[in-house]
């Protein structure tokens, strides 16, 4: 399945590398720290937090439940309102038909308005191959496509380079795709936006195809969101003659009203703000505004096999809003690149493997790419209870049994490699020198220790066959002293 | 088989464990605020005030008979040279100007927008508590890229009558048959080291009129 980041390393390794490079962690500590200081003020403005997030939990476990239901009535709505639906089953159905429908308009160049499904289906080298060129015009995107790199943040693509590198980045590479950067152009932020406003304006104004993802799309009404910040989504929603969106069919949200719920907790978990600077909605096409030609491609893609998991369901529910990045130590350490898929962090770790299985060394070791401390549920505005998915997944991984793969119904074998125990090993050393991430972590595997593998897998197999693995104990050593002895003497 | 009846058939495959048939009307616990706090209609025009200025909108009050001449002189502080007008835009408003006016018409194309330095427009509904501008693309308002491409917008805010509290007031007020914009300040990216920078793509300069009254009303 594509999406995948080829020849990517399993997570421990991965995150090794990351580790010990100093920029990258530097950048990256700046950042996460910055914006979860920011998100908290943002939240405690609303009063009524608690409620709006199991509101928006709600929303979304009913639409998961009918989900048959709402993607019929949107297909309806949309095709109402002048709009065509297509339907895709795996990544390359969705960039055959993509493909397809830019070939029929005789373009060769698209805009495109930054998009995780697009970047998961990987559209932009399945375009390349059919000699059609994809410009991301988000300019984080930019300077990542520039720089011919991997996005590593879902808010903050290029959170990992810093200003002197996206000056070098524009410096020696915008010449080579349109308009090249002013003559001494340094390393301001100011100048540097300013550089990617004129090279990304004049592919803006050409432009006859225009590429989105969408943030919600309305079931009753069959309108679809983008919230965005700097107007590139909005260039490439209404310039072009023709609009391609395409969406994951998660993002359904059953009525216009239920916007309200997320238009507040979204902006606010992701960017820190009340509300983002630009956001769009549009109903199909409409005369004499925007474009005059409108496809909807829904996305599958592992969707619906992740969606037949009890547990692993809760995914879905995710608005991408990248709060839970900004709180995970592990992601702050290790960075995006890590997790080898363009959904990183705590999301990614239980998002990927889902939606792509487990069968590769990486997505395997995903679910290990984490403390279980909790922080990534503590701040989920659709209260994801991520640290539950991951032992479920672990679980899986370890022992095996049956998940659902292209809508068959499979059994997983327990792991035979070594990736999930090595990241085990790694995640534990790493563990053990963060007492507050080993604190928080044991109090969730007291809570989870009916899923722990009495033998283990792979080579410790014949050792363990003979012997119990010890059992966790029902309540961490350190929550027991505090209890017992009211945390005395406990330092 | 389809891919449509192929992924239906997958999602009804998967959710064979579900057995809730609440309805959607009860489904859903609303318990959550219809607005943030208590406050007067003229408090309420303060705070949107401050919070679109708190986003680097340019914010500006003025009666209804103080327009011509308020919008005339943001024109003239910025030196502009054109000013895109929208079809159904008050033509009053811009009585006080003698900049030259660029009527928007379905077939000017992109790259002629981006030669005009301003556009006044309306709107449609501003939200208090974040500080936004819902445009919907009505005759006072213009098609969406008329307040995307020049790099000067100025936008009138008729108060308190255009003013609402919250978000989901605003959902309330707003048609989602016609394309919305919802602006909340200028453009802005923080994606190089989270530095804050206004304008990549959109109008570099929000400047926002709220005005009170009607023209020719009597104000005390
Ligand atoms: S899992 Fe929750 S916190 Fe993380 S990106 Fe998704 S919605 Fe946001």
């Amino acid at each position: 399945m594509s999406g995948t980041f080829v020849g990517m390393p399993a997570f421990p390794e991965a995150a090794h590398d990351a580790v010990n490079n100093r920029t990258l962690r530097g950048n990256l500590r700046h950042a996460t720290h910055t914006i979860r200081a920011k998100r908290a003020k943002a939240v405690a403005e609303v009063s009524d937090w608690a409620a709006l997030r199991e509101a928006g939990k709600q929303i979304k476990d009913h639409t998961l439940r009918h989900l048959d239901r709402y993607l019929v009535q949107l297909e309806e709505s949309v095709t109402a309102a002048g709009g065509t639906v297509h339907w895709a089953a795996d990544a390359d159905e969705a960039n055959r038909i993509v493909t397809r429908l830019v070939k029929e308009t005789g373009e060769t160049e698209v805009v495109k308005v930054k998009s995780m499904a697009t970047q998961e289906i990987a559209l932009n080298e399945a375009l390349e191959a059919e000699g059609i060129r994809a410009y991301e015009t988000d300019l984080a995107e930019l300077i990542v496509q520039l720089g011919k790199d991997r996005p590593s943040h879902i808010l903050v693509p290029a959170i990992h380079r810093n200003r002197g590198e996206i000056r070098d980045i524009f410096r020696s590479e915008m010449g080579a795709w349109g308009r090249p950067a002013p003559e001494g152009l340094t390393d301001t932020p100011a100048e540097l936006a300013d550089a990617a406003r004129l090279h990304l304006r004049e592919k803006f104004l050409r432009a006859k195809v225009g590429v989105s993802g969408a943030n919600f799309m309305v079931a009753e009404t069959g309108t679809l969101v983008v919230v965005e910040s700097e107007g590139n989504g909005r260039m490439c929603l209404t310039l072009p003659e023709t609009l391609i969106s395409v969406v994951g069919i998660e993002k359904i949200v059953p009525t216009w009203q239920d916007l309200e719920v997320f238009l507040q907790t979204l902006p606010r978990s992701s960017t820190a703000e009340r509300m983002n600077p630009y956001t769009s909605t549009w109903t199909g096409t409409t005369d004499g505004d925007g474009p005059r030609t409108f496809h909807l491609v829904l996305l599958d893609n592992g969707r619906t096999d992740t969606l037949a998991d009890e547990v692993g369901r809760q995914a879905l529910r995710c608005i991408r809003c990248s709060a839970c990045l900004n709180v995970c130590p592990v992601y702050e350490r290790a960075g995006g690149h890590a997790y080898g898929s363009v959904y990183p962090g705590p999301i990614g770790a239980i998002l990927s493997p889902q939606l792509r299985g487990t069968a590769s060394e990486i997505d395997a070791s995903l679910p290990y790419a984490s403390s279980l401390c909790g922080a990534c549920y503590e701040v989920c505005p659709v209260a994801i209870d991520i640290p539950e998915v991951l032992v479920h997944l672990r679980e899986r991984i370890v022992e095996g049994g049956p998940v659902t793969r292209e809508g068959a119904k499979v059994v997983l074998k327990p792991a035979k490699g070594h990736a999930a125990e090595r990241a085990a090993m790694r995640g534990a050393r790493w563990a053990f020198s963060h007492p507050g991430a080993l604190r928080a972590g044991q109090r969730l595997a007291s809570r989870t220790r009916r899923f722990h593998p009495r033998t283990l897998p792979g080579p410790g197999k014949a050792w363990s066959a003979s012997r119990d693995l010890p059992e966790v104990p029902a309540e961490p050593f350190r929550d027991w002293w505090q209890r017992t002895h009211g945390g005395k003497d406990a330092k | 088989m389809s891919s449509r009846d192929v992924i239906l058939g997958r999602v009804r495959r998967a959710l064979a464990d579900v057995s809730d048939d609440t309805p959607y009307e009860q489904a859903v616990d609303r318990s959550y605020l219809r607005e943030h706090g208590a406050r007067s209609v003229a408090e309420t025009v303060d705070l949107l005030a401050e919070n679109l200025a708190d986003y680097r909108a340019i914010v500006h009050r003025c009666t209804a008979d103080g327009l011509p001449a308020v919008i005339a002189g943001l024109l003239a502080d910025r030196g502009s040279t054109s000013v895109l007008v929208p079809p159904g835009l008050d033509g009053e408003w811009l009585a006080a100007t003698g900049v030259p006016r660029v009527p928007d018409r379905a077939d000017s194309t992109a790259h002629e927008l981006d030669r005009v330095d301003s556009v006044v427009t309306a709107c449609t509904v501003a939200i208090a508590e974040t500080g936004t501008l819902v445009l919907d693309g009505g005759p006072e308002q213009g098609r969406r890229r008329v307040t995307l491409v020049p790099d000067h917008h100025i936008c009138v805010v008729r108060v308190p009558d255009q003013v609402v509290s919250s978000v989901p007031q605003a959902l309330l007020r707003l048609d989602p048959t016609r394309p919305l914009t919802w602006i909340s300040g200028p453009s802005a990216t923080s994606d190089i080291e989270l530095d804050r920078v206004e304008g990549v793509h959109g109008p570099r300069i929000l400047e926002v009129v709220l005005v009170s009254g009607r023209p020719g009303a009597v104000t005390a």
